[in-house]
């Protein structure tokens, strides 16, 4: 376990595990997980089809309920065999962002909306929502985009606007789901570029599930999931 | 915060204008109809109060003249005009029939009600809107504006022709048929009088009747043919009462003495509402349920459909962190919105399709504000599926397999 990640914790599972059904039925598509990601780190989660790296990525999302073990963010205990917080819903809102393998950007709002949504059901006011909205679509060069509908957006775009979406509430943790899946070598490396300065730049734990082989050597470290198990290994790190 | 569901009718404009607009059309309809029982009571209304009288004086045991037939012989008025507290007292005929303007196609034929009255009495139209009143005793007609005839127009009625002297207006019968005022006499020839091959008929029956054609009795059978083809029946009197009396006690005056039913304005309109027009009420109170339950549907499923083509955004809405009542919120909206759109094509339709009805149709704004309230309140009571649906989606179907 990489001792500076202790010192600065963004995200830490210990024993996590999750089973599907009861009895003969039951399939363990989790056990026993450790994982740990500091601030400003980028890790990549990798494995088959089946090997429980959604159903990790659920847990780490709070969308679903793990069976037993314990998870922090930061210093606070969220988990521990049942949530400990129980507005599931603020927590992740607050909490972690998410960036998925489609966009899914909400086509009715134009791009400064679609990012400034998430600070707005927080409660921030609507023009410091978008005006922190505009800042980050500066920071991922889609400021020219602001005001456009996501479907006049390219792919790439539609991707960096939805890395805006899931920085807005300044998460610690953010969760992605095969960012980089619907784009070509050099798009994919550019989302990679992003999310590392991002992470940097932010402080932000970023999970990185993905199948994507031209970005795994931008990885410092990589957990690999296999029957629910999984083994940290040392990436290249090379930069995107 | 911003305002999702306005967000997404204006991104979708077009589908939910039209949408919108469909629904709209059914609500007109449903408007029109409650503007169609309205008109049937405001007729109603309008033929007791244009009448001139107090009272209404018809065949014992009847409903009569607008309810049921009634027959009254027509020196019955002086009677009446006897009786303390009578003012004035008059006959009238009432006839449900079809005319047509002179030498024109059966296919031209209106239908109306033909009224005998006594210029200047209870039962003349009580104002005109072009010519002048009848002033000849007989084969003038004035006529309410619905029939299509104007000042000059030659109508045909049984064997005569009458020439329009005067239009009225809103003078129809509790059946929305408009009127035709013709004299008296006129009216109970109209009504009474018999085909020339039925009067023959009849005179031949007479003469061969020994009791009727009596040798010993010479002028007999002259005067028993002669009285049958006069008629002296009326439908109703009508009667108006003078100033300190009170009309229930005048007319079960003349229920007592004279032998007649006679009724109050309240009477009469109790007559024509709660009796004449009850079964009308009813089936257009039936057809507004039937059409609030479809417009309920079409509702449902409009938002419903709308609400499962996006269920991926509202599953990443929720695991983004947005709150049910958020996403229950902007469906509502939506609802809503449909509704308030449905409800302005609505209006606007109901209003601009009421006079090309052949009935009079009141569009009371009441009743527009009681359907403004049913229509969100159906609109709200659709969404609840769709809202069901929206927040049974599983924020988890936004990640991974």
């Amino acid at each position: 376990m990489n001792t500076s990640a202790h010192k600065a914790l963004g995200i830490r599972i210990e024993g996590l595990r999750k089973r599907y059904g009861e009895g003969d039925t039951a399939v363990e598509a989790l056990r026993d997980v450790n994982m740990i990601v500091a601030p400003g780190e980028v890790v990549g989660l990798i494995g088959p089809s089946g090997s429980g790296k959604s159903t990790l990525l659920k847990c780490l999302g709070a969308v679903i309920e793990p069976t037993a073990g314990r998870m922090w963010l930061g210093n606070q205990l969220l988990y521990d065999n049942g949530w400990l917080n129980r507005d599931l819903r603020a927590l992740r809102r607050d909490n972690i962002g998410f960036v998925f393998q489609a966009p899914y950007l909400i086509p009715f709002l134009d791009v400064t909306d679609n990012v400034a949504l998430l600070p707005m059901l927080a409660g921030v006011a609507n023009e410091k929502a978008r005006s922190r909205a505009l800042e980050l679509l500066t920071d991922l060069d889609v400021q020219h985009r602001a005001k456009a509908l996501p479907s006049s957006l390219s792919g790439g775009e539609q991707q960096r606007v939805s890395i805006a979406r899931a920085l807005a509430n300044q998460p610690p943790v953010i969760l992605a789901d095969e960012p980089t899946a619907p784009l070509d070598s050099e798009r994919a490396l550019g989302v990679m570029r992003i999310l590392n300065r991002m992470a940097e730049q932010h402080k932000t734990a970023i999970i990185v599930v993905t199948h994507d082989e031209k970005i795994l050597p931008t990885f410092k470290r990589i957990y690999h999931i296999r029957d629910g198990q999984t083994y940290e290994e040392a990436g290249e790190g090379r930069e995107p | 915060m911003i305002s999702l569901a306005g967000r997404d009718i204006l991104h979708s404009w077009p589908k939910f204008v039209l949408t919108g607009m469909g629904l709209g059309l059914l609500i007109g309809v449903t408007l029109s109809m409650a503007g169609i029982y309205r008109g049937m009571v405001d007729d109603a209304q309008a033929l007791l109060a244009n009448s001139g009288a107090d009272l209404w004086v018809v065949q014992k045991n009847t409903l009569g003249p607008y309810a049921e037939s009634s027959s009254l012989r027509d020196d019955v008025y002086r009677d009446i005009l006897g009786l303390p507290g009578v003012r004035r007292a008059a006959n009238v005929t009432y006839l449900t029939m079809q005319v047509s303007k002179s030498g024109s196609e059966s296919s031209d034929e209106v239908r109306v009600m033909v009224v005998g009255f006594e210029p200047g009495q209870p039962g003349e139209p009580p104002y005109l809107v072009a010519g002048r009143h009848i002033m000849r005793s007989h084969y003038e007609a004035v006529v309410d504006i619905k029939t299509g005839f104007v000042v000059g127009d030659r109508i045909r009625i049984r064997r005569h022709d009458y020439t329009v002297v005067g239009e009225t207006r809103r003078m129809v019968s509790s059946g929305g048929d408009p009127m035709i005022y013709i004299p008296l006499k006129d009216g109970q020839e109209t009504q009474f009088l018999k085909d020339n091959d039925a009067i023959r008929n009849e005179r031949t029956r007479t003469a061969a009747n020994p009791t009727l054609n009596r040798p010993g009795a010479p002028g007999l059978l002259e005067a028993i043919q002669s009285s049958q083809t006069i008629s002296h029946n009326v439908n109703s009197v009508l009667v108006s009462v003078a100033e300190g009396h009170s009309a229930t006690e005048v007319a079960r005056n003349i229920e007592r003495w004279k032998h007649l039913q006679a009724y109050t304005q309240a009477e009469m309109s109790e007559i024509l509402i709660a009796k004449l027009i009850t079964n009308s009420a009813r089936q257009i109170g039936l057809f507004l349920v039937i059409l609030s339950i479809v417009s309920a549907a079409i509702v449902a499923f409009i938002i419903y459909t709308m609400t499962i083509s996006k269920i991926r955004e509202i599953a990443v809405l929720k695991l983004i962190g947005t709150r049910d009542r958020t996403i229950a919120g902007m469906i509502l909206q939506q609802a809503l919105g449909l509704g308030v759109i449905g409800f302005m094509v609505g209006k606007t339709v109901a209003s601009v399709w009421a006079p090309i009805f052949p009935k009079y149709v009141l569009l009371e704004p009441g009743d527009a504000m009681r359907g403004f309230v049913l229509v969100m309140l159906i609109c709200s009571i659709a969404s609840v599926l769709a809202i069901r649906i929206a927040l049974k989606a599983d924020p988890a179907a936004a990640i991974g397999g």
